[in-house]
């Protein structure tokens, strides 16, 4: 259920007031048995206050995710390439908005969560700082990011909160499209022109790192895990969801006769072979240059200006337009009064 | 976005579909919309990009009451015992066919 | 290696069928410019959507022309290797987005043409046209909708949308007298069942025209000299420019596979 409307200040669901150990502990056990917390049940502050986060960053991610994609519809070399891509762009809007409904239903509203992102306040996800240079880059994104981004979501499904669960349970149904046209949008130009192939390897040279940092600092770093896993928020760690995503993606990069930038990508076997009889192991990737991702985050990347600056336009010049939706509906809401 | 600007409140309506093999209406999610007639339109094109729909409900949000998660014992406990409500409570002989 | 655009035989079916394909395309185009840049999100979406329902009409219509040509064109050959001059749009179509308010107007146009039109063509005695016109007037039925429930929001809302509205009207009028056209060849096709003589919708037009203007309380202008050329090649300046974005990297890497 996701309707604010129920969630008044003073409920105790609300501030977590009334908080205690006995309620946080049941709480717990709530999770523990795998239950879901539904938008009016009682939670305890910190956990309605990180998922608000989250869920937010993500909504806001799908958002900003339009604007490097979006630059490349009018320009998509091939009427069925055109559609595709308007179609997915598409889709992240809408993710954008099951996420704020989702988000919603924690207390704050959509326009307060847009205006922190307007306003620089909240985050996005780093990944959407980088410029799309080439056509190739819009398969490389499909292909890397949305891939990168289907191993965190898929877990996601069995969040404890059930509206975000339920909101991811519809994205990745959406989702599966999404990384199969980036992929194929790759092999066509691998199986093009040595221009086109060239073009792609380049796209995988510059998307490659940046798509590693995605998943976030390493664990050892990281300060919120913790208390995101026990409350099931979060259900793998940056380590695991990174190295699942690398194991993935070398077999894919060779398929394409493609090269990883990556010279200190090497195979590590496990203790036990697979039943196939082949080697078991992981991809062990290289080192990643955290201080990029510092200055990414610190919003000195490629783009960071640039596409909150275009949102920022775009919600100013639509001021106009919200305003004359409202004005209407009030002058309706009127009109049938005096009828 | 001018610092201490903020963005006014438009409505918040939530959204039920009935899909094209479904028997009743599902609570898919909500929108924002400045009236009912948007609101329509905004869900048909957020929700049933995929053909799910035959048929869109939209509520405003406040409009709805709910029952109080706290009350789950009283209102919903009572009703799991009385199982001779349900139909496999009984024996049928299989000689009188379905019933 | 070079491109150099193709040319097509424009039979005058092929020829009625690439106006249509083109209108769509073009206005879908344009549609498909508001991604990232709308002043809500869920009008972004609609947006979007009306886009591709344009291109995916285009793109049926392309499919035919190049049957009935039987030169080895395709969608793409039509799309991305004509030059501006070769193209058959509506001027309305190519027109500049503008702002939410022309956008919204020009679609109000465009769409209550559009209805009519294809309800109109699910008679015609060609087959395949009449399949895609069956499709394509559920599509347009939406669009109008949509655009007329903007347009009167718009008008009928704050001083500052109406004005914007009305420049809006002013600014669009005079592109709304191309699409009644008929030429020699178009009325041989009328003639023989193939296609609806765009005259004949002209009331249907000026009615939910008229209606909706009414209840947005915007001023309907007088009708006075109305732009013309599209259909014949002869385009406003904004077509070279869209086209030169549109097939960029066609143009930049010939006979390549995307």
């Amino acid at each position: 259920m996701y309707t604010q409307g129920l969630h008044t200040p003073d409920s105790p669901g609300a501030t977590g007031a009334g908080e205690t150990p006995e309620l946080d502990a049941r709480f717990q056990e709530r999770i523990d048995r795998e239950d879901r917390i539904e938008p009016n049940d009682w939670m305890p502050a910190a956990y309605r206050k990180t998922l608000t986060r989250q869920i937010a960053q993500h909504a806001h991610s799908e958002i900003i995710g339009m604007l490097p994609e979006g630059n490349w519809i009018t320009r998509a070399p091939s009427l069925r390439r055109k559609a595709i891509l308007l179609a997915k762009v598409q889709d992240e809007a809408g993710h954008g908005l099951y996420l704020y409904a989702a988000a919603e239903t924690l207390g704050k509203s959509r326009e307060e969560m847009f205006d922190e992102l307007l306003t620089s306040k909240a985050k996005y996800s780093s990944i959407f700082n980088y410029p799309t240079l080439t056509w190739a880059d819009i398969g490389a994104i499909g292909w890397l990011v949305d891939g990168a981004a289907i191993m965190n979501q898929i877990p996601l499904c069995r969040c404890s909160y059930g509206p975000y669960a339920r909101a991811m349970i519809r994205i990745c149904k959406e989702e599966s499209f999404h990384q199969r046209q980036g992929f194929e949008i790759m092999l066509t130009l691998c199986r093009g022109t040595p221009e086109q192939k060239a073009m792609a390897q380049d796209a995988l040279d510059r998307w490659y790192w940046p798509c590693l940092m995605m998943f976030g600092p390493p664990d050892s770093d990281s300060t919120h895990s913790d208390q995101s896993t026990k409350w099931k928020i979060k259900r793998f760690s940056n380590d695991e969801l990174r190295q699942k995503f690398v194991d993935a993606l070398v077999p894919q990069a060779q398929y394409l006769g493609l090269t990883l930038p990556d010279p200190d990508l090497r195979f590590e076997e496990t203790s036990e072979p697979s039943p196939g009889g082949a080697p078991a192991g992981h991809w062990r990737h290289g080192p990643i240059d955290w201080e990029e991702f510092r200055r990414i985050l610190a919003g000195n990347g490629p783009c960071n200006r640039e596409r909150i600056a275009s949102r920022q336009r775009a919600h100013r010049e639509g001021a106009w337009v919200r305003e004359a939706a409202a004005a209407y509906a009030a002058k309706q809401a009127e009109r049938k009064l005096a009828a | 976005m001018t610092p201490g600007q903020k963005t006014p409140n438009t409505p918040l309506w939530e959204v039920f579909i009935r899909s094209r093999n479904g028997l009743a209406h599902k609570h898919v999610g909500s929108l924002h919309a400045a009236d009912a007639t948007l609101a329509l339109q905004a869900a048909r094109d957020l929700y049933t990009r995929r053909g799910e729909g035959l048929s869109i409900w939209i509520v405003p949000s406040g409009a709805i009451i709910a029952s109080d998660p706290a009350d789950k014992g009283m209102m919903f406990e009572p009703t799991v015992s009385k199982v001779y409500r349900h139909p496999t409570f009984y024996d049928v002989p299989d000689e009188v066919g379905h019933m | 290696m070079t491109t150099t655009s193709i040319r097509v035989n424009e039979t005058p079916l092929v020829l009625y069928v690439l106006r249509r394909a083109d209108d769509a395309l073009i206005l879908g185009h344009r549609l498909s410019e508001w991604i990232g840049h709308g002043p809500i999100l869920e009008e972004e979406m609609a947006l979007g959507n009306i886009g591709l329902d344009l291109i995916g009409q285009a793109r049926s219509l392309y499919a035919y022309a190049a049957e009935l040509e039987g030169a080895g064109n395709d969608e793409d050959r039509y799309a991305y290797l004509r030059d501006a001059p070769q193209y058959r749009n509506l001027l309305l179509a190519e027109h500049p987005n503008g702002d939410f308010g022309q956008t919204m107007m020009r679609q109000l146009f465009y769409s209550a043409f559009a209805d009519p039109y294809w309800r109109a063509m699910a008679s015609s005695r060609d087959g395949t046209l009449a399949a895609i016109a069956a499709k394509s007037e559920k599509e347009s039925a939406y669009h109008l909708r949509h655009a007329s429930e903007w347009v009167i929001r718009l008008g009928d809302g704050t001083e500052e949308s109406h004005e914007r509205a009305q420049e809006a009207v002013d600014q669009l009028w005079g592109y709304t007298g191309e699409m009644f056209e008929c030429d020699a060849a178009e009325r041989a096709l009328v003639a023989a069942g193939t296609v609806v003589d765009p005259a004949a919708l002209r009331d249907a037009w000026d009615g939910t025209v008229g209606s909706v203007l009414s209840r947005a309380t915007l001023t309907r202008p007088k009708t006075g000299w109305m732009q013309s050329g599209g259909r014949s090649g002869r385009h406003s300046e904004h077509l070279g420019l869209l086209l030169s974005v549109m097939q960029h990297l066609q143009r930049t890497y010939p006979g390549a596979t995307w």
